[in-house]
């Protein structure tokens, strides 16, 4: 092949002297941009010729660029816990994350297979419970279940659609073969980055937007808008007022939501600027109240209504709930959705695919212990050394043992924790996750990456082509979240 | 408009201006502490800036000597002052990140830029000899804030509430500026008519309203006068910090967001009664009604406007 040829001094420049770190470096992982004999794959090889001639320096300068962008525009999130400089940024890696045409096809028919069917789960469980009597899924893993809502139980929201925005996590582990990690059907972050990142990167390098046709992202705030539009209660009514719905300022995702109210041209509301009168919502403005018929809310189910749910909660709106119940307005994602995303319910999701579509799952589930089974627990603690092992309703990264990388004693406290209480936990193989070129402080190196496409569902499915790399910058790191040091990247879907 | 927004928008400017105006009493304080010349004690110049902003009391509680190093700290940089600069930026910044959504990026990077790059500053590095060039800057700042709302922002009930947050708090400063000190502009405190005794304090109290030069130009023959002063910042139209000026300008801004809303509120006479009161007087009944009883008069009017602002637009 001659364009391998061409290609093998980019190779050369891409080894990173330091340390001795390679990017052609294949050893037990999928390398993203690389063949095994060092050649770039076809969607990356405009990407490492251009890289090739850049010098080091090149790239320490567009990241600093980017990073003032980011601050200027305050592009943040909010750590807590810290005392000082609450509002951080997230690293940004300037070498983009591509996708070919034909693997996002598999890929977002894989997605949209997996939202309708959870969908159809939550359905199903807030009615007639059909899964559990054809006894696909043990009782008590859905009615035990903290996150499954008897106040939802024979409620029918609009066009039955429950959760309407989910962003699925996946990670890759070969050239076929990608694994779904999560499916967050609560209220999943960072579509602000997927959409701030390619900006920047547009910005940043307007010379490779005109050798790579990639398919835009720009119209996700106006599909967001179509979607919640189309569950509105009355959906014919001329104008649907929408709000975003957020805890405040000092929200970890704050930025999000302002971006997200203002790229949809809605308000942007806390909970004290709602109020319920005659089971209908409001909002307080300088002139007369108006009336909300759609919240897409960034706030917890606890939180949102302090007479049906946390009656400490000093961020929701009294009365929601019943407003809600009533079908006076609709709430994105509705409550309860969490049922669906729960990592105990995760490993079952196969066959909530195979229960209400009658279809195999396109895209695999990792392979899932549940420590609450004595078989698979008995397996865990024998192979604690090899695995994961992860809170079920944990999040960020925290509370959980990643085997490989643990010290004795840390695998030895964790082994209590575990058999004090095992059906808090689940399992799985430590995967070989899939890695990008990442500039680093010596050059470019792989760096594990995931994958969080953002689906919308409402009146049709609509993803958005692409979605949020999240890149762990350490060497050798499989941590991914951005409140562990992980990274992002712009994502890239070419079109054919 | 959510009125938590129009609350954010109001407060946001007013943040601003309190931390315009406070930076202008320190570089007062700090023109008249580095010259020996004028027989004052250093200590006095620096409680000029302290009384001026209303953060006397609180300063005497943790420092019992007036030092210029403290007063720096207490007025530009502590978080235990309500009003220090610090504060006032971040909150102002505060309010704009709540409603970032409502006002335009140019804004929005105008106050974050300015607060990220205060955060950047480190407070010993602000010497005696730098607080000059730091003043400047944050000065500098503060004009950029107003070039970009007015420059950017679309005239619509946003910019209203914005601005009246802007006149408001600048109306405020000028009585206060002028009360804390209202003797030295007695006219009849003036016996041999040249000054000679309040000159500083007068172009103190010029300075600390951006009066010093364009008080020349107002007055033909330039004289300093306590009765010129005090006519120039209370009722000359043409004083952009002059209290008839601010009240121009808000019964102004009140009737525009009225014919925006198609609706008279209470606030919009009470804006225009202030107003037509310093439009009619002349400097003779103020001083007739007594100087200082006027200005807290003032002072408790405009809050008075403040106030019933947030009822009639839902303030939250």
């Amino acid at each position: 092949m001659t364009l391998g040829c061409q290609i093998w001094p980019a190779i050369l420049v891409l080894i990173n002297k330091a340390s001795g770190e390679a990017m052609s470096d294949t050893s037990g992982f999928f390398n993203e941009m690389l063949e095994q004999d060092g050649s770039p794959r076809a969607p990356y090889s405009r990407i490492a010729n251009w890289l090739q001639d850049k010098p080091n320096s090149f790239l320490t300068k567009k990241s600093r660029d980017a990073e003032t962008i980011f601050r200027r525009l305050g592009i943040t999130f909010a750590v807590y816990g810290a005392e000082e400089a609450t509002e951080r940024l997230i690293p940004f890696d300037p070498i983009p994350r591509i996708i070919s045409a034909s693997e996002w096809r598999r890929l977002s028919a894989g997605i949209d297979q997996r939202v309708r069917a959870l969908n159809a789960f939550l359905h199903d469980i807030y009615h007639r419970q059909e899964i559990i009597r054809a006894g696909r899924i043990p009782a008590n893993l859905i009615l035990q279940n903290e996150a499954f809502l008897p106040e939802m139980a024979g409620f029918t929201p609009a066009r039955k659609v429950y959760s309407h925005i989910i962003g699925t996590d996946l990670v890759r582990v070969s050239e076929n073969e990608f694994y779904v990690l999560e499916d967050n059907t609560r209220t999943p972050s960072g579509v602000s980055y997927m959409m701030e990142n390619r900006e920047t990167m547009m910005r940043l390098f307007p010379e490779l937007f005109q050798t790579h046709n990639v398919a835009p992202v720009e119209r996700y705030p106006e599909n967001l808008r179509q979607t919640l539009e189309s569950v509105a209660p009355d959906p014919a009514k001329s104008e649907q007022t929408i709000v975003v719905l957020t805890p405040g300022i000092y929200n970890s995702a704050y930025f999000e939501h302002a971006f997200l109210a203002d790229s949809m041209g809605v308000e942007l509301v806390e909970g004290r600027d709602l109020f319920v009168d005659a089971g209908k919502v409001f909002m307080r403005t300088t002139r007369a109240p108006k009336q909300v018929d759609v919240i897409y809310r960034r706030i917890d189910d606890a939180f949102l209504d302090p007479l049906t749910f946390n009656p400490d909660s000093m961020l929701g709106v009294p009365g929601l709930f019943d407003a809600y119940r009533a079908g006076n307005v609709t709430i994105c994602n509705a409550p309860g959705t969490g049922i669906a995303d729960d990592k105990a319910i995760y490993a079952y999701v196969p066959d909530i695919i195979e229960f209400y579509t009658g279809q195999k799952p396109i895209l695999n589930n990792v392979p899932t212990w549940n420590c609450s089974r004595e078989d698979d627990l008995a397996y865990v603690l024998d192979n604690l050394a090899d695995i994961v092992v992860k809170e079920v309703h944990g999040s960020g990264g925290y509370g959980m043992l990643i085997g490989p990388t643990a010290s004795k004693r840390e695998i030895a406290e964790f082994r209590k924790i575990l058999q004090n209480n095992p059906s808090n936990y689940i399992a799985q193989p430590t995967l070989a996750l899939s890695a990008c070129p990442t500039h680093v402080a010596s050059g470019i190196a792989p760096r594990h990456v995931d994958l969080r496409p953002f689906v919308l569902i409402g009146d049709q499915v609509r993803i958005t082509p692409g979605g949020l790399t999240r890149v762990a910058l350490k060497k050798g790191s499989l941590v991914v979240n951005s409140s562990q040091g992980g990274g992002t990247k712009d994502t890239w879907v070419l079109e054919d | 408009m959510l009125g938590r927004t129009a609350a954010s928008l109001f407060w946001m400017s007013r943040y601003q201006e309190r931390a315009q105006n406070i930076t202008r009493l320190m570089e007062v304080a700090y023109r008249g502490a580095i010259m020996a010349y004028d027989g004052q004690a250093e200590g006095h110049h620096w409680q000029f800036a302290l009384a001026g902003s209303g953060a006397e009391t609180g300063y005497h509680e943790k420092h019992d000597e007036l030092h210029s190093r403290h007063v720096t700290n207490y007025m530009v940089f502590s978080k235990d002052n309500p009003i220090s600069i610090r504060n006032c930026l971040e909150l102002s910044r505060n309010n704009a990140r709540a409603v970032r959504t409502g006002i335009t990026a140019e804004l929005w990077e105008a106050i974050n830029t300015t607060w990220i790059e205060f955060c950047d500053t480190s407070p010993q590095s602000v010497t005696q000899e730098k607080l000059p060039d730091f003043l400047a800057w944050l000065s500098q700042r503060s004009h950029l804030f107003r070039g970009a709302l007015l420059n950017t922002v679309l005239r619509d009930d946003g910019y209203y509430f914005s601005q009246m947050g802007t006149f408001v708090e600048r109306a405020d400063n000028t009585a206060r500026i002028l009360d804390n000190q209202y003797w030295v502009l007695l006219p009849d405190n003036d016996i041999i008519e040249d000054g000679s005794s309040e000159r500083y304090q007068w172009s103190a109290i010029l300075r600390a309203l951006s009066g010093r030069r364009s008080y020349r130009f107002a007055y033909p023959n330039a004289q300093l006068k306590a009765f010129n002063i005090a006519e120039f910042l209370i009722l000359r139209r043409e004083m952009p910090r002059s209290l008839a000026y601010c009240y121009d300008w808000l019964a102004d801004t009140a009737e525009d967001l009225g014919q925006f809303y198609g609706s008279r509120e209470p606030s919009l006479d009470l804006a225009a009664d202030i107003f037509k009161d310093l439009k009619e007087k002349q400097m003779r009944d103020i001083y007739q009604e007594g100087l200082h009883d006027f200005l807290i008069d003032f002072i408790g009017k405009n809050n008075q406007f403040a106030h019933q602002l947030c009822e009639d637009y839902n303030f939250a």
